[in-house]
């Protein structure tokens, strides 16, 4: 067999068995949810084609038995009951073990499945009474606890005992001896922790690139950006160099490289939870309670090595959430709870860090008891205990062999504790934090910062030392002239300066870090405020001087100075100084008063504020000032007169290989008056492939606003007038500007004799398979994986000389794709061409009323070539009649 | 190496690296020391204990570096203004996951110490000395104390 489709048929599958999960646990919640059921069937469907397109016989049977279920409940013939749920969740656990013996061996295991195949058919078939299904679940329970029934594929058998490499899994192994025979149930929970660790070996194949490469190609990205720093240095000093122009291109060519480089690295966190509605449902089982999952933030991203660190810590934390924190239904009556636990699980980035945060509403952390077992454990000493206040008796929890159920449950107290979480967390040189009240519930809050990572960092100077301050946590900087330095004021013995319409606290950064105050306290020059950010509050550091920004790499600190909060890390400027990076939070502490702490609060000050308001970018044109939203902005630059050249349709720039059109407000693209010796800022805009630069006077501000517009234009590139800045102020189109820049010109530079094909399709095989075929013919492939995403791609003027579309796709479907693009005018001229897994003699007929030209089995590659080639040339012909 | 594992074998002979603070005569294991350099430019980080004298660039590895007179309780050098550091030879020793920088006045040769002129440390001495000390050689005319590395890098 072909191994490379092999593999990418594991990938894939392993990515959608992950979402599945999650699904069927919601469409126990929402059985009447069509979309849902649908995305299911879909997913097992994909399954049981792929199967039968290479020949695995044994897992495209589980699969068309799963299939033919679920689609008698998408076709609500059957009921969705938990018995059925679960039946086929016992279909997807057989499933997941056959594609784990594939990957392991390279062969299907030859394992019998018919047991539960029959029970799926009878299931299908409508010959199941609900006495059935009962003991249909009864009897899965407890093939699904033990991996060593034959039921279950050989390889897990024979992985089992393996040490595994997941960092929770030896402290399991190191249990105390009294939890040593685990009640049978509590295997339950094992199969999935397992799964985690083969899991992430597929799943993460999808970057297919040996995660060691990246990791080598990162660090030459970083001694790279030191390099390019360094060359940037020199010139700076330098007049007229000569190698100012290589050098400022190998300035922009490094940041794309190492954006690029940073970004394959970069997994949303929702990857490592994938798995815990599932691992709370079969908790609810186990423990009998009501649990509900709500998960927010799962797209914040994190470098993948922080990734894999903080899988096994989370999943264990939720279970402990789930296990010791949330109470049982009877006992939350009695306290006047709703019966229905809740844990919220969120995610975001603060000051450069990435904060997750575990809040449970369950019983909260009786400090009276852990101090109680503590003792009995012998973890602290009677005398040591009299000195311990609440808050330090909570921290008791971390302490090696802490186990604070009542009894040992089936779940999570099996000597694993929290111990164990915060080894993981502080390796990768992050922080725990616990709050809990008795009775209203227990938050965790895991604090990881940006370490092996290059980040974007303000240097400036204080007690005649250099420090930085990463971007991230930087929200302006105000500079007040020394004859306004009496405009900050006094509290008691504390600064705070009047900025704009709040007071802003102020901290002499010499001060927090004790160095030799008298240095800035002689100056008598203007004051550096940093106005840095932590949670909601802002506070602002007073510098004696600010450098310039500074691509830097972060190197963690030495074990010597880990204590020290006040530091994020170090790191080396491009002039070989080694210098420290400040960490705002840290120092907002050590100040002490301005962190807030009330999580719970913040984030929906958050949500709120990040709901209503835009980031626009201010610039002046002559007299007015206009804006746009910043998220449009590509790049702002700026060129010299000299480099701006002439052209047929206006005035260009060279521009990354490329020219970049110049247009000044209202659409001209002529020479800008004014002295050639100024620099002209440049706003460019870009989508698509294409790109403009737009001429403004200056750059003047970024304002955070609520965009309301007020009245709308009738003047072209103006979209309409908002209030920003407490001024009425014009905000221009974008659109008007990119579709402005002679859009053929572009087109034409980039199109040549290779045809250009669009590829939909949602399953990531195909799209591969089908690309792959198509390049081999030589043809120029774009692949994007929703019809949303191509009607974007073809709206947006990227010309393309077939579509091949898959028929049957989540959200807009093929069919509906093609009506569309129908719909567009000229569009007649882009040939349509459906690859389809349905039966061609049922869809055919609907998919050529859609607009289809051709529709095609999936998958012949010849029949396909052939196909595209046959219906560029056709709609060519008919271009050149018309 | 070879030639130490040689020497070690024949006569049980240890080398080690001396260097000077404050006039005593110290010494490291040779297999400790990953490299001597000369006086460095040495970043200071502020709030860290006194005895870290900063950060230095080891051709794009960061090291700490730990002041051995603070470390020792022996008197400061006069800097005169000086950055710290400045006047200071680095005898860069391998740690457990990271490197460590001991700052002393002055590097001498590589001793080789025979096994049977060791000492243990004197009960008399100072604590402070005696935590980060494995033993004393007697060689002629003076005394060679033997510093444990891990010992003097473990400030807490």
């Amino acid at each position: 067999m072909d191994d490379e489709i092999l593999q990418e048929f594991l990938a894939e599958s392993w990515e959608n068995l992950a979402q599945l999960d999650t699904e069927i646990v919601e469409l126990e919640k929402r059985p009447d949810d069509a979309d849902l059921l649908a995305s299911i069937f879909r997913t097992i469907h994909t399954i049981k084609g792929t199967c039968g397109f290479i020949g695995l016989t044994n897992l495209g049977g589980v699969a068309h038995s799963g299939e033919n279920v679920l689609g008698k409940m998408r076709d609500n013939i059957l009921p969705v009951t938990p018995g059925a749920i679960s039946l086929v969740l016992e279909a997807i656990d057989v499933i997941k073990g056959l594609l784990q013996g594939i990957e392991e061996t390279g062969e299907e295991p030859k394992t019998d499945h018919s047991t539960l195949c029959g029970m799926l058919d009878a299931l299908a078939e409508g010959r199941d009474t609900s006495a059935e299904a009962d003991a249909a679940e009864a009897a899965m329970a407890p093939e699904a606890a033990s991996p060593e029934t034959p039921e279950t594929p050989a390889p897990t058998v024979a992985e089992s005992p393996e040490p595994s490499p997941e960092p929770v899994a030896p402290a399991v192994s190191q249990a105390p001896p009294a939890s040593s025979p685990p009640p049978a149930a509590a295997k339950a929970a094992e199969p999935a922790a397992a799964g985690d660790g083969h899991k992430k070996s597929v799943a993460d194949l999808s970057i297919r690139v040996n995660v060691e490469v990246l990791d080598s190609l990162m660090n030459l990205v970083g001694e790279l950006v030191l390099t390019r720093n360094q060359l940037l240095q020199m010139t700076r000093s330098e007049e007229e160099s000569k190698y100012a122009a290589p050098i400022t291109h190998l300035n922009r060519v490094t940041t794309d490289l190492q954006e690029g480089v940073m970004k394959t690295r970069m997994q949303p966190i929702g990857n490592a939870w994938s798995k815990l509605p599932r691992l709370i449902r079969d908790l609810e089982q186990v423990t009998n309670k009501a649990i509900e999952l709500n998960m927010a933030g799962a797209e914040t991203e994190l470098d993948r090595t922080v990734l894999d660190a903080i899988k096994d810590p989370l999943t264990h934390m939720i279970r402990n959430s789930a296990d010791h924190g949330i109470e049982s239904p009877e006992a939350r009556r009695a306290a006047g709870k709703p019966e229905i636990g809740t844990i919220n699980l969120d995610a975001f980035h603060e000051g450069g860090h990435v904060i997750i945060r575990i809040a449970d509403d369950g019983g909260g952390i009786d400090p009276d008891k852990i101090l109680r077992k503590a003792l009995e454990k012998g973890v602290v000493s009677e005398a040591e205990a009299e000195r311990l206040g609440p808050p330090e008796i909570l921290q008791l929890i971390f302490k090696a062999g802490f186990s604070t159920a009542e009894q040992i449950s089936s779940v999570s107290g099996r000597g694993v504790g929290m111990d164990v979480v915060r080894t993981a967390i502080e390796r990768i040189g992050g922080t725990v934090d616990l709050d809990s009240r008795l009775g209203v519930g227990t938050t965790i809050r895991i604090k990881i910062p940006l370490t092996l990572a290059i980040i974007s960092a303000l240097v400036v100077e204080s007690g005649g030392e250099s420090f930085a301050i990463p971007q991230l946590g930087v929200v302006e900087l105000v500079r007040l002239a020394a004859e306004d330095r009496q405009k900050i004021e006094k509290i008691h013995d504390r600064e705070v300066f009047r900025l704009r319409d709040r007071l802003l606290p102020l901290v002499h950064l010499d001060e927090v870090l004790g160095l030799d105050s008298a240095v800035d306290a002689m100056l008598e020059g203007d004051v550096n405020i940093v106005v840095t950010q932590v949670g909601d509050e802002q506070f602002g550091l007073i510098v004696s001087e600010v450098f310039d920004t500074e691509e830097i790499v972060v190197k963690p600190v030495g074990r010597l100075l880990k204590d020290l909060s006040i530091y994020q890390g170090t790191t080396i400027l491009g002039d070989g100084r080694v210098i420290m990076i400040l960490d705002v939070a840290g120092i907002a502490s050590a100040v002490g008063g301005i962190t807030n702490r009330q999580g719970g609060v913040r984030t929906e000050a958050d949500a709120s504020a990040s709901g209503r308001t835009t980031t626009m970018l201010l610039f002046d044109v002559g007299e007015t000032t206009m804006a746009v939203p910043l998220s449009l902005v590509a790049r702002l630059e700026e060129f010299r007169q000299e480099e701006i050249e002439d052209s047929a349709e206006g005035i260009v720039v060279q521009y990354r290989e490329s020219l970049l059109p110049l247009l000044s407000i209202g659409g001209a693209s002529t020479r800008p008056a004014g002295e050639p010796s100024k620099p002209q800022p440049i706003i460019v805009f870009t989508e698509g492939r294409r790109s403009m630069g737009l001429m403004v006077d200056s750059i003047r501000d970024i304002r955070e606003e609520r965009l309301v517009i007020e009245r709308e234009s009738q003047q072209p590139g103006v979209l309409g007038t908002a209030i920003i800045n407490g001024r009425a102020t014009d905000v221009i189109d974008t659109q008007y500007y990119v579709t402005r820049a002679a859009p053929d010109w572009f087109e034409g530079q980039a199109s040549s004799e290779a045809a250009r094909v669009l590829v939909v399709d949602d399953s990531m095989f195909f799209r591969q398979l089908v690309t792959t075929s198509l390049e081999t013919d030589g043809a120029e492939v774009v692949a994007v994986d929703s019809a949303d995403d191509a009607l974007a791609r073809v709206e947006h003027g990227d010309r393309f000389d077939v579509v091949v579309a898959d028929l049957d796709m989540p959200g807009t479907d093929g069919f509906e794709l093609a009506r569309r693009m129908r719909e567009r005018v000229g569009s007649r001229a882009l040939p349509l061409l459906a690859l389809t897994g349905l039966d061609l003699g049922r869809v055919t007929a609907d998919a050529t009323e859609a607009g289809f030209d051709r529709v095609l089995k999936k998958f012949n590659a010849r029949e396909l070539g052939r196909a595209v080639e046959e219906l560029r040339d056709a709609a060519a012909a008919a271009g050149a009649v018309e | 190496m070879s030639a130490a594992t040689d020497t070690q074998a024949d006569h049980d002979v240890t080398q080690y690296v001396s260097f000077r603070v404050d006039g005593q005569l110290l010494g490291v294991p040779v297999d400790a020391v990953q490299e001597v350099l000369n006086p460095q430019s040495i970043a200071p980080t502020p709030k860290a204990r006194p005895e870290i004298a900063g950060l230095l660039n080891l051709r794009g590895q960061i090291v700490t570096a730990v002041d051995l007179r603070r470390r020792l309780g022996l008197p400061q050098l006069e800097e005169d203004g000086e950055a710290r550091g400045a006047r200071s030879m680095n005898v860069v020793c391998r740690g457990d996951d990271e490197s460590v920088s001991l700052l002393v006045d002055e590097v001498g040769d590589v001793i080789d110490a025979p096994a049977d002129t060791t000492e243990p440390v004197p009960g008399t001495l100072d604590l402070k000395w005696r935590k980060v000390t494995e033993g004393v050689h007697r060689l002629e005319g003076e005394l060679l104390v033997i510093l444990d590395v891990a010992a003097v890098t473990e400030l807490s």
